[in-house]
């Protein structure tokens, strides 16, 4: 075994040969948009980046569903396995079966198995000092997930988060790879400041983020306002409080924004200053969601998060 | 339009329908206040911060496992509750109508049905409105398409009435169908409201 539980990694790997380690991960989640074709390209995206967040190529995956057979018709489960198989098919992913129970509330996603070179395995433990961190898409789809469960959110706000929760994070890793970077994550159920935690408790170092130049998507600021907030996102701030120290000026709602929990979120990189631009230049190519350098590895330490209002970039 | 006061109780609700129920409660008033009862630490919180985005004073009350979030809107509900006694105004305006009939009195069934008419057509002119009509027995054809009085209901419910028709009274006089303003209400909640009211009226 390569990777396993200790560092709260986003996939497990385990080593095959010199040249290849499988690497596995399993999730699946209620439905977070009201289209089921949608909402299964959703869960796929975010079942796939956890191998893309290791460095790995996914090869195969296993559909994990549950569906309420007597209150929702059949064609439902069609179209959410639908969105499911594109999003596999544009990855290369073949997906070779699944398991179906009867539940109360329909559930997708998928266990999916990848490769990657043992020497080339992305971690979330290997940031270094000095690295700059860099993230592949914006923060805030679980507070306009909850405001447009209340009507409230925007056409916009649900069109902006709606292409980035279906993206892959397959261009932004392969733009990972090819530069050359030394940690990556991908931000999830944890929120932005859980997993900068778990890079930082994982790589024993203290790392500082700059609150302004954390990407939002549009709304997302208003919304955390009015209190959408969902309870993963309190749940967050209890788990990680310790860790967190903020200047005074950064303000408490983009506070709420790094603690709320993320649904195919993007990649977060620790970059080499010397490799920055070259990273940057590939996302900016290769990706159609907005990156940020959002932060950068201060010191040894033992997980410590800094926020800062700005970052003097 | 006076100072109201109105409650919400959000207790066993799901994130984001606290806040929701809060801020549609708080959208049906002008001024005053709105009283929101939750059951956990994260509504509290959401509701805390929902309110504030809207400019108005929160305060906050605890009693075991239950918070009572008191949210002023206004300025003029800020001023006239500070210079009261927050808890006397509260008992005061909390009044709830209870209509047992749809006729108004007793005596000619015509005459009755135009007092109870001009009766709802008053109580949209007046300066105060009441948090609730109840409608119980025969007065839930006040209620029902048709009714020359379900204007005056919408007219009251427009303005944060709430119109409350007795569920086992519509199922009797097979009217559920057709009701056309307000929601529908069981004995249990009907005996929480009037045991919340300040001053309850029958008629």
């Amino acid at each position: 075994m390569l990777v396993g539980t200790e560092t709260s990694d986003d996939a497990g790997v385990y080593w095959l040969n010199e040249t290849t380690a499988l690497v596995q991960t399993v999730d699946f989640f209620t439905p977070v948009v009201d289209d089921p074709y949608t909402f299964g390209q959703i869960a796929a995206a975010n079942s796939l980046s956890d191998v893309y967040a290791m460095g790995g190529t996914p090869i195969t995956a296993l559909n994990i569903v549950g569906f309420p057979f007597c209150t929702l018709p059949g064609t439902v489960l069609a179209e959410i396995l639908q969105g499911g198989q594109a999003k596999a098919t544009e990855a290369g992913v073949v997906i070779l079966g699944g398991h179906t129970i009867q539940d109360k509330e329909p559930k997708y996603g998928l266990a999916v198995t990848g490769i990657v070179a043992p020497n080339e395995i992305y971690t979330n433990a290997q940031a270094r000092i000095g690295d700059y961190l860099v993230l592949t898409k914006p923060i805030g789809t679980g507070v306009i997930t909850t405001a447009q469960k209340a009507g409230l959110a925007s056409p916009q706000s649900m069109t902006e988060v709606i292409a980035s929760m279906t993206t892959l994070n397959q261009a932004a890793a392969k733009a990972m790879q090819a530069v050359g970077c030394h940690s990556c994550t991908d931000i999830t159920g944890f929120g932005l400041i859980g997993h900068v935690c778990e890079m930082a408790i994982g790589s024993k170092v203290s790392i500082e983020l700059y609150a302004s130049a954390v990407p939002l998507f549009t709304g997302a600021k208003e919304y955390a306002a009015m209190g959408l907030i969902p309870a993963g996102a309190y749940a967050n701030r209890e788990a990680m409080a310790a860790h967190v120290q903020k200047e005074e000026q950064v303000l408490e709602v983009l506070m709420d924004l790094f603690y709320d929990p993320q649904t195919s979120g993007g990649l977060l990189i620790a970059v080499p200053e010397a490799k920055l631009e070259r990273l940057k230049t590939m996302l900016e190519t290769n990706c159609t969601i907005p990156h940020a350098v959002i932060g950068r590895v201060l010191s040894a330490g033992s997980g410590q998060i800094i926020i800062r209002d700005s970052n003097g970039l | 339009m006076g100072i109201q006061i109105k409650e919400v109780d959000t207790r066993g609700m799901a994130c984001p329908q606290p806040v929701l129920c809060t801020k549609q409660a708080l959208d049906t008033i002008e001024a005053g206040m709105v009283v929101a009862i939750v059951d956990n630490e994260i509504a509290k919180e959401n509701i805390v911060k929902f309110a504030k985005h809207q400019d108005c004073k929160v305060a906050v009350k605890q009693q075991a496992d239950t918070y009572y979030i008191e949210i002023q809107k206004g300025a003029a509900a800020y001023s006239a509750i500070e210079a009261s006694q927050p808890l006397a105004l509260a008992t005061v305006y909390n009044t709830v109508i209870m209509i047992t009939s749809d006729v108004l009195g007793k005596g000619a069934e015509e005459l009755g049905a135009l007092l109870m008419k001009s009766y709802l057509y008053t109580l949209t002119a007046v300066d105060q409105y009441p948090t609730a009509v109840i409608l119980l027995n025969s007065g839930i054809k006040l209620a029902v398409d048709g009714a020359q009085t379900v204007e005056h209901l919408r007219t009251l419910q427009g303005r944060g009435v709430e119109i409350l028709a007795c569920g086992t009274c519509l199922d009797y006089y097979s009217s559920k169908e057709k009701l056309a303003v307000g929601s529908v209400t069981n004995m249990y909640s009907i005996i929480e409201w009037m045991s919340a009211a300040g001053k309850v009226i029958t008629l």
